[in-house]
């Protein structure tokens, strides 16, 4: 008998932990375009402890340990590069504290985001997180984990600004807690202790966080979409920069896309509003449609295309329609709002290239100090010939990010190795000695971020 | 090309300029009417063509059917006046293109009803009324082979619905309809109105929607119930184009014992629901859509209304969420009929949204 599986059986419960063929398949890919790569065993704990367990016998046996949420990054990031225990954290879904007046909301690692937004409306309908448009099965840790952003995205900045308090079981299988939680007085602050900032953005290379406080926000009674049309790309920037002086919207999304066509040469903003009665709502429309983007409309060049009081997601899944067989994945690039002309141009002219109908979208995050400009690629599954071709223009696409002087957001392998091969050297230098103390056999996620 | 058939003679003898001094949008009098008419008659340029909101009313108010509209969208578009901002009429441009390939053609031989780019509300010509009816347009990838395109009325592209609807008649005729039921009565009036006007042949018969209706519950008479409920009517702009099926609307509730609330704004005073002008360039345009809206539903609320029926799709979506925020029940005409036959409740209505 295989005496590793034995060990995580005892651990976990033998309904648990797989090593089946069948089982192990399922979790050797995500949706995206990377290779496959089995793990050797699946297990799935309920508790910290039982987290705790696993690490010291991954770290004893020196195993490869892949932490996995809802693994729906598209990217690869928990595909099991060098087999191993993949850890499936879904079982972690307890929403442990929701304070109502403090307005946060401490959540185990594996609750989902659908998960939280049913539990808020329920139980706290006056407050709601940042919710990122994925499909409600990822989960609110891993978007954070991956500095995802949300539909507050705007005036709060990324999901991983909203974190107020860490659990983490690090490789040694010592537990730790940052931020207040850490004094045992609770999970409402991060600051203004020393800054322990190894956990976010490290694609679970130095740990596995296993309890998490996150921000909530109020959720105002009437919450909806408007949508302004523009031809000129070179307006975005400017437009955008006006909207934000404002301060008024909570998500600010642009895309223009090849199919449906009307949507293809024109570049839609959205607009979210959220107001607690008819005067406010008018108040915030007001400001935005015709005062701020009126000369737009009396000039011709920009159309109010109307206000629903319904949130209208970012939904570049659907490009998966294009073709055959559902795939897509996309490039995300943190850029100054300035490049959108050239993001949108450049885009357009890949996806051209590779014959697949161009998709972009960009979220503004933090007042506009930047964007998160997705390209996205559609492709047939079944179709290994659409695969590359999408394939060849993501990774063209991770080059033009750091052409156009942005930054890769959760990239994979090959975008990785763009960044690491451009990093400071005294930063790189920092991250290594970092990860070196803190993961010396190299068993968290290895393949990722590989610095060593 | 199409060229539009309109008689200059009858404006020149006019003496009644209906067709702006009725206007709900601009207030003119006979003399400044007589005047614009006649300028954009001669293919100058009038204060009428900038401030045309395009809600058709005109064509319904003129007494001798010239098409004062459809001259005014003409006119529009020759001077270059788009009523929307450039970005929306591109956008508006580009909606209609198919782009999920062919339409099935399967040979019908029968009557049909024609969904025209309203594939997704299959659901609201379900029951009995519809039976022995075959559907077209019944795939939203495939709609916009089946849609009129009598839309480009309110972007000043009369041009574009002449290049392509003779295409959308070709894809109809293919089916070998018998007679084809128009869910909306846009549809309706571009085969109709339009096609008339233009002399676009139409080789089908085109049947309005609540004539349809009348004449399926005659025969299914012994199953209605009366309805006993106070209902208001929300005429839509393209029902300007068909003023002689708007008594069916009448014809309608008194067969299926429901009360129609009388408004300010119905029939010929009716108003506009407000969608096309929320974006138009005038300045002010989004405020005055709201205004318009909020004087429909107090209107609609102040008749002592319970339920609004609706034609036009567009008009719903409107309109549907301020309703029901007043407690009252957005619903289609052809619901309003299945609900007196037994087919549905009020209740369901509510709880399908």
């Amino acid at each position: 008998m295989d005496s590793i599986y034995n060990a995580l059986c005892d651990i976990v419960g033998k309904e648990y932990c797989s090593n089946l063929p069948e089982e192990i398949y399922i979790y050797s890919y995500d949706l995206g375009t990377a290779e496959p790569k089995k793990p050797d065993y699946v297990v799935s704990p309920r508790t910290v402890e039982e987290i705790q367990k696993i690490v010291l016998l991954a770290r004893d046996k020196n195993i490869p340990l892949v932490p996995l949420g809802g693994g729906l990054s598209l990217a690869g990031l928990a595909i099991p590069q060098k087999g191993g225990i993949v850890i499936d954290l879904k079982r972690m879904d307890s929403i442990i504290e929701v304070n109502e007046r403090a307005r946060y909301a401490v959540i185990e690692c594996g609750v989902s985001q659908g998960q939280l937004i049913s539990y808020l409306k329920k139980h706290h309908p006056n407050l709601t997180h940042s919710e990122p448009g994925a499909p409600p099965a990822a989960t609110v840790a891993g978007n954070i984990i991956i500095h995802g952003q949300g539909d507050l995205a705007h005036p709060y900045g990324f999901s991983s600004d909203m974190v107020l308090g860490l659990e983490v079981v690090l490789p040694s299988g010592d537990i730790i807690r940052i931020g207040s939680c850490a004094l045992g007085s609770g999970w409402f602050t991060i600051h203004p202790l020393p800054d322990i900032g190894l956990f976010l953005g490290w694609c679970r290379t130095t740990g596995i966080i296993t309890k998490l406080s996150i921000k909530l926000f109020p959720a105002k009674k009437i919450r909806g979409t408007g949508t302004f049309v523009v031809e000129d790309e070179e307006l975005i920037p400017e437009i955008i920069y006006k909207i934000t002086h404002t301060q008024i919207p909570e998500d600010i999304i642009v895309y223009s896309r090849a199919i449906p066509p009307f949507a293809k040469g024109l570049h839609h903003i959205t607009v979210n509003l959220a107001a607690d009665s008819e005067k406010e709502l008018e108040f915030k429309q007001e400001l935005i449609w015709d005062d701020t983007l009126g000369e737009y409309i009396k000039n011709d060049l920009g159309g109010y295309l109307g206000f629903t009081k319904e949130l209208e997601r970012p939904q570049i899944s659907k490009t998966s329609d294009y073709k055959k067989g559902g795939g897509f994945e996309y490039v995300g690039g943190i850029m100054p709002i300035d490049t959108y002309p050239q993001c949108y141009i450049r885009g357009r002219e890949i996806s051209e290239k590779h014959d697949i109908p161009y998709t972009v979208t960009a979220r503004i995050i933090g007042l506009a100090h930047s964007m998160m400009f997705a390209w996205t690629y559609a492709f047939n599954r079944a179709d290994e010939e659409t695969i590359k071709k999408a394939r060849e223009a993501l990774y063209e696409t991770d080059e033009l990010v750091i052409e156009l002087g942005g930054v890769i957001w959760k990239p994979g392998i090959y975008g990785q190795r763009l960044v690491m091969d451009r990093l400071h050297p005294g930063t790189k230098n920092l991250m290594k000695k970092i990860k070196t103390i803190i993961d010396p056999l190299g068993i968290m996620n290895p393949g990722n971020w590989e610095l060593l | 090309m199409f060229e539009l058939k309109f008689n200059q003679d009858l404006c020149y003898h006019c003496n009644t300029q209906a067709c702006l001094t009725k206007c709900k949008f601009m207030d003119i009098d006979n003399a400044t009417a007589k005047n614009e008419i006649l300028k954009i008659v001669r293919g100058e340029d009038s204060f009428v063509l900038h401030e045309c909101v395009t809600c058709y009313a005109c064509e319904e108010y003129c007494p001798y059917g010239n098409h004062p509209f459809y001259l005014i969208v003409e006119r529009q578009e020759a001077l270059g006046i788009t009523p929307q901002p450039l970005p929306l009429v591109k956008r508006a441009i580009n909606i209609s293109i198919p782009f999920r390939g062919e339409p099935e053609i399967n040979e019908i031989n029968g009557p049909v009803i024609n969904l025209g780019a309203f594939s997704q509300l299959k659901n609201k010509i379900q029951g009995k009324l519809f039976d022995g009816l075959s559907i077209i347009s019944s795939d939203e990838r495939k709609m916009f082979h089946y849609f009129c395109q009598l839309m480009y009325l309110h972007y000043g592209k009369i041009s574009l619905i002449k290049e392509r609807l003779p295409n959308v008649i070709s894809t109809i005729t293919k089916h070998k309809p018998a007679e084809v039921i128009c869910f909306h009565d846009e549809c309706y009036g571009a085969y109709t109105s339009f096609c008339n006007a233009y002399g676009i042949s139409v080789p089908f018969r085109p049947v309005h929607l609540f004539e349809y209706l009348f004449s399926r519950l005659i025969k299914l008479r012994d199953l209605i119930k009366p309805i006993n409920i106070k209902v208001a009517y929300q005429r839509p702009c393209s029902s300007r184009l068909c003023p002689d099926k708007h008594l069916y609307v009448n014809r309608i509730f008194e067969l299926i014992g429901a009360v129609l609330v009388k408004r300010q704004f119905s029939d010929e005073n009716a108003l506009c629901c407000g969608l096309t002008i929320q974006g138009q360039k005038k300045e002010g345009s989004r405020k005055r859509a709201l205004e318009i809206q909020r004087k429909n539903i107090e209107d609609i609320e102040m008749a002592g209304a319970e339920v609004c029926v609706f034609n036009c799709p567009a008009c719903f979506d409107t309109l549907s969420i301020k309703l029901k925020e007043r407690n009252i029940i957005p619903t289609f005409m052809s619901d309003l009929c299945r609900i007196s036959i037994g087919e549905i409740s009020f209740n369901d209505i509510k709880m399908s949204g």
